[in-house]
């Protein structure tokens, strides 16, 4: 397929049933579910590629929702959609990994909070959750430092790939038609009769219903509807990514007790075969600031010395800092103006991932009722298969089937990540290509593993550049 | 199962001087022998090395890196070796058998001894932790001299080299070849770690600005790199250095990743797998040369593993066992490691007779001191500065006089 006009030139497209702002796993997800029924449909996003801001710098966790404040709309979402990505990713060969969590306290005070957030965990439905005494958390995690209370564990919390995710809903819109238009930055809003004009820094775009799915730029967004309604002040969580040869230390997630000391920091293997330590929490006035900082080191490496000493003597592979759309609120801003044929999802934080799939189809319940017809399509395609960039799957360099098919599958160009040619080829030709060496790490992992490019970064650039040829 | 099963007498792992050498050797001997590569061309890190000074004390002649690393692979094939290139190790399939992956198809190879050369690489910018922003254009040596060299590929116009080691003026010289000026190298050492024989004429002939005792403690800029923050660790001051590309040099660590996977016992201050005066590491029949072991030394004295790893391979190809106990060396100040880290009486000298140490400190001259169980075994001053960044090579007849039975050795500066 052509991806002429994805990312540059005119857009291909001026009039659309609805505009959804903002490609990022909830944009991308309710883009996915709108391109569902008979419309037609933009996703409009003003950086170079799907999922490229807060979406792809998170925690990876799909969470349960057991520690949600019970009788908000994300805890119904987050319990909702953890059901749908569940079956969505099994469908689709998104990696996910059941791997479970373990909440463990250090203190009197975070082991009395134990209790009550085991009743919160069965009020919000999640009703498997188990004290463990000190003994049964270091048998659960042997490599914890000295000084463990307690715990409480948390069978269904699991870690899943958020880059996959974006990319599989993204993936599965443009099959089903939805017009993606990257660096389109929408800088005006207009009302003309019955439609709104989005200028976007490529042109106009005219639409009957637009929603607002733009994360971090949520409430600027929506201010150019008029509204008032909230304000985003980023919250920089910073993490540290450790060498593969860690991830014996974490075989599930070790989360914090959150206390009055804040939140705390969580260790969780990933579905790379790292582990990960994070977040930092810091806020910050700058929506573009995602530097990591010798605070944030110094902080994470601190705390990560007590919870797990072993894993401060791996190698750090990579560090990087995510930015969540955080509000003066309590809950998510979904906000409806069936007048204007204005949604906004705004101020959906990191549990965004996990409730992506049930915010879009909490989106499409408020458009329909708010009167945008939704009549399912016949002939919808499959959901797409999705290379699979998980260590809990046999990856192409694994699978002798696919090699004696095809030699580029057992030809290891990213020795590190074990990404092969075919693997950065199909990249590279697949309906949503990448736009960047970034995009081409999102969909691959190439040049994101110990040795950071080099041994490879020369040979993974020189195939991107034949690539966008 | 649908691997293609191979038996050969001697599985290497790792294409570069040190696996090269001791396949050659190996195969010259009569055995059979296979080489395993991820790479596409056989050689290691020469390849990419485009500079002179290969080749001086293993082949008696002076090459550059490229055409030291064909020769050293012609060698290997013409003594008999079968090399195979894009094979990438993955994991081991039982004591002395390896799993591979290679565009023909996925292979097991099931040896009777298994040659580990997997070399070292830099310290990439992640690992240090040096925080800020993460624009592309943040390089290793390595990658370095693989686009300029391998790719014919532009860098930026201004860089920041990290480092001032030898392999951190071979960074500039890449620089300079790919059009691109060192602004600053920074080291966080109170003097250049370089050989002055290079550092000296390098500063002058370069011109290139050498800040001692600094650090980079920030990388600036979104999409590409603008500038780095360095400190001044005597003072605390702290400046920017506008420039659109950062180099990360030395700092190497093993690539020890098949060494880890197998579980062998590992030095904890080079995070090598520990190996004795044979080679041999903890598994037996598993022997591991070259920059795995001592990370880093030059590409001749890596090579030199390889010719020394032959006759204990050998040894335990036809059912030899180690001789004797082992007993273990340690690296004391100011050395963060040596290698061998174990030295067995009976066994036979260390390669080229020479104890390996990494210097954490200059000092003008090095006065050795060899202490077991609280006694002086040894003393010995050599006729050299010691110089972080520079593998420091001391005479194994210093251990001679240690006590086949007594406790850990330690060689330290006086």
């Amino acid at each position: 397929m052509s991806t002429d006009g994805m990312r540059n030139g005119p857009l291909p497209v001026d009039n659309v049933d609805v505009a959804v702002i903002g490609a990022g796993v909830v944009g991308a997800a309710v883009a996915r579910e709108l391109a569902g029924y008979d419309l037609s449909v933009a996703l409009v996003e003003a950086r170079c590629d799907v999922g490229d801001g807060t979406s792809k710098a998170n925690t990876a966790i799909l969470h349960t929702g057991f520690d949600a404040t019970p009788g908000t709309l994300e805890s119904r979402l987050v319990r909702r959609g953890y059901d749908l990505l569940g079956a969505y990713a099994a469908a689709t060969g998104i990696p996910v990994e059941r791997t479970g969590a373990v909440l463990v306290a250090w203190t009197e005070e975070e082991l009395a909070a134990l209790p009550g957030l085991a009743a919160k965990a069965a009020a919000n439905g999640c009703r498997d959750c188990a004290a463990a005494g000190p003994d049964e958390v270091y048998a659960m995690v042997p490599a914890l430092g000295p000084g463990v209370l307690g715990g409480l564990t948390v069978p269904g919390e699991s870690i899943v790939c958020p880059w996959t995710t974006t990319l599989a809903f993204a993936t599965e819109a443009l099959a089903r038609g939805v017009h993606l238009l990257l660096n389109a930055r929408v800088e005006a809003v207009a009302r003309d009769g019955g439609q709104t004009v989005l200028s976007t820094s490529r042109g106009p775009l005219r639409a009957r219903w637009v929603v607002n799915a733009a994360g971090l730029g949520s409430d600027v967004v929506d201010g150019l509807f008029g509204h008032r309604r909230f304000t985003i002040t980023p919250r920089r969580g910073e993490l540290l990514v450790f060498d593969k040869a860690a991830r014996p230390l974490a075989d599930r997630i070790v989360l914090p007790v959150p206390g009055s000391r804040g939140k705390g920091v969580l260790i969780s293997p990933t579905v790379y075969g790292n582990v990960m330590l994070g977040p930092t929490a810091e806020e910050l006035e700058d929506r573009t600031d995602t530097s990591t900082s010798e605070d944030g080191f110094a902080f994470l490496a601190g705390k990560g010395r007590r919870l797990m000493p072993a894993l401060l003597e791996e190698e750090v592979t990579a560090a990087y800092a995510g930015l969540r759309a955080a509000t003066e609120h309590g809950d998510y801003q979904v906000h409806l103006d069936p007048a204007g044929r204005y949604l906004v999802l705004g101020g959906i934080r990191s549990t965004g991932l996990t409730a992506s799939m049930a915010l879009a189809e909490h989106a499409a319940g408020l458009l329909a009722g708010a009167g945008l017809a939704l009549e399912p399509r016949a002939g919808l395609p499959g959901p797409p298969r999705m290379p699979n960039i998980g260590e809990a799957f046999p990856r192409p360099y694994q699978r002798a089937d696919l090699v004696e098919r095809d030699p580029a599958y057992g030809t290891v160009v990213c020795f590190c990540e074990r990404v092969t040619a075919g693997e950065v080829r199909d990249a590279l030709a697949a309906a949503l290509p990448p736009g960047d060496l970034d995009g081409l790490r999102r969909r691959t992992r190439a040049t994101m593993g110990r040795c950071q490019g080099f041994h490879c970064g020369a040979e993974i650039d020189r195939l991107l550049r034949e690539g966008a040829r | 199962m649908s691997r293609t099963v191979i038996t050969a007498d001697v599985a290497v792992a790792g294409a570069g001087p040190s696996g090269l050498t001791a396949a050659g050797g190996l195969a010259a001997a009569g055995l059979r022998v296979l080489v395993l590569d991820r790479e596409r061309e056989a050689g290691g890190i020469p390849r990419h090395s485009d500079h002179t000074g290969y080749g001086i004390r293993d082949l008696g002649r002076i090459m550059t890196g490229p055409a030291y690393a064909r020769l050293l692979a012609a060698r290997a094939r013409e003594a008999g070796a079968a090399l195979r290139t894009s094979a990438m190790v993955t994991g081991w399939a039982g004591e002395r058998a390896l799993d591979v992956t290679t565009p023909q198809g996925l292979l097991r190879v099931e040896a009777g001894a298994v040659v580990l050369a997997t070399g070292a690489r830099e310290r990439p910018r992640t690992a240090r932790m040096v925080p800020g922003d993460r624009p592309p254009g943040v390089l290793t040596t390595g990658q370095l001299q693989n686009l300029v060299h391998l790719h014919g590929r532009a860098v930026g116009g201004r860089a920041v080299v990290v480092g001032a080691e030898p392999v951190s003026w071979s960074a500039v010289l890449t620089l300079r070849r790919a059009g691109c000026r060192t602004v600053l190298m920074t080291s966080e050492h109170a003097r250049p770690e370089s050989y002055a024989a290079f550092s000296v004429p390098g500063r002058a002939v370069l011109g290139v600005p050498v800040a001692t005792g600094t650090r980079v403690v920030r990388v600036a800029g979104h999409d590409a790199v603008e500038a780095v923050e360095v400190e001044d660790l005597r003072t605390g001051a702290r400046r920017t250095v506008p420039c659109d590309t950062v180099v990360f040099t030395g700092d190497w660590i093993p690539d020890d990743e098949l060494a880890r996977a197998a579980g062998l016992a590992t030095d904890p201050g080079s995070r090598a797998p520990m190996v004795d005066n044979t080679l041999a590491t903890s598994r037996p029949g598993v022997f591991a040369v070259g920059n795995l072991v001592h990370p880093v030394d030059t590409a001749d004295v890596a090579a030199l593993d390889g010719r020394h790893v032959v006759r204990h391979v050998l040894r335990h190809l036809g059912g030899g066992t180690p001789a004797g106990r082992a007993i273990p060396l340690l690296a004391g100040a100011p050395f963060t490691w040596v290698s061998p880290g174990l030295a067995r009486p009976g066994a036979g000298a260390p390669p080229r007779g020479r104890i390996l140490l990494w210097p954490a400190e200059h000092r003008a001259l090095a006065r050795v001191v060899v202490t077991q169980d609280g006694r002086v075994v040894a003393r010995r001053t050599l006729p050299w500065p010691v110089s972080p960044g520079r593998v420091l090579r001391v005479p194994s007849s210093a251990l001679s006089g240690a006590d086949p039975r007594g406790g850990p050795i330690t060689i330290s500066l006086a």
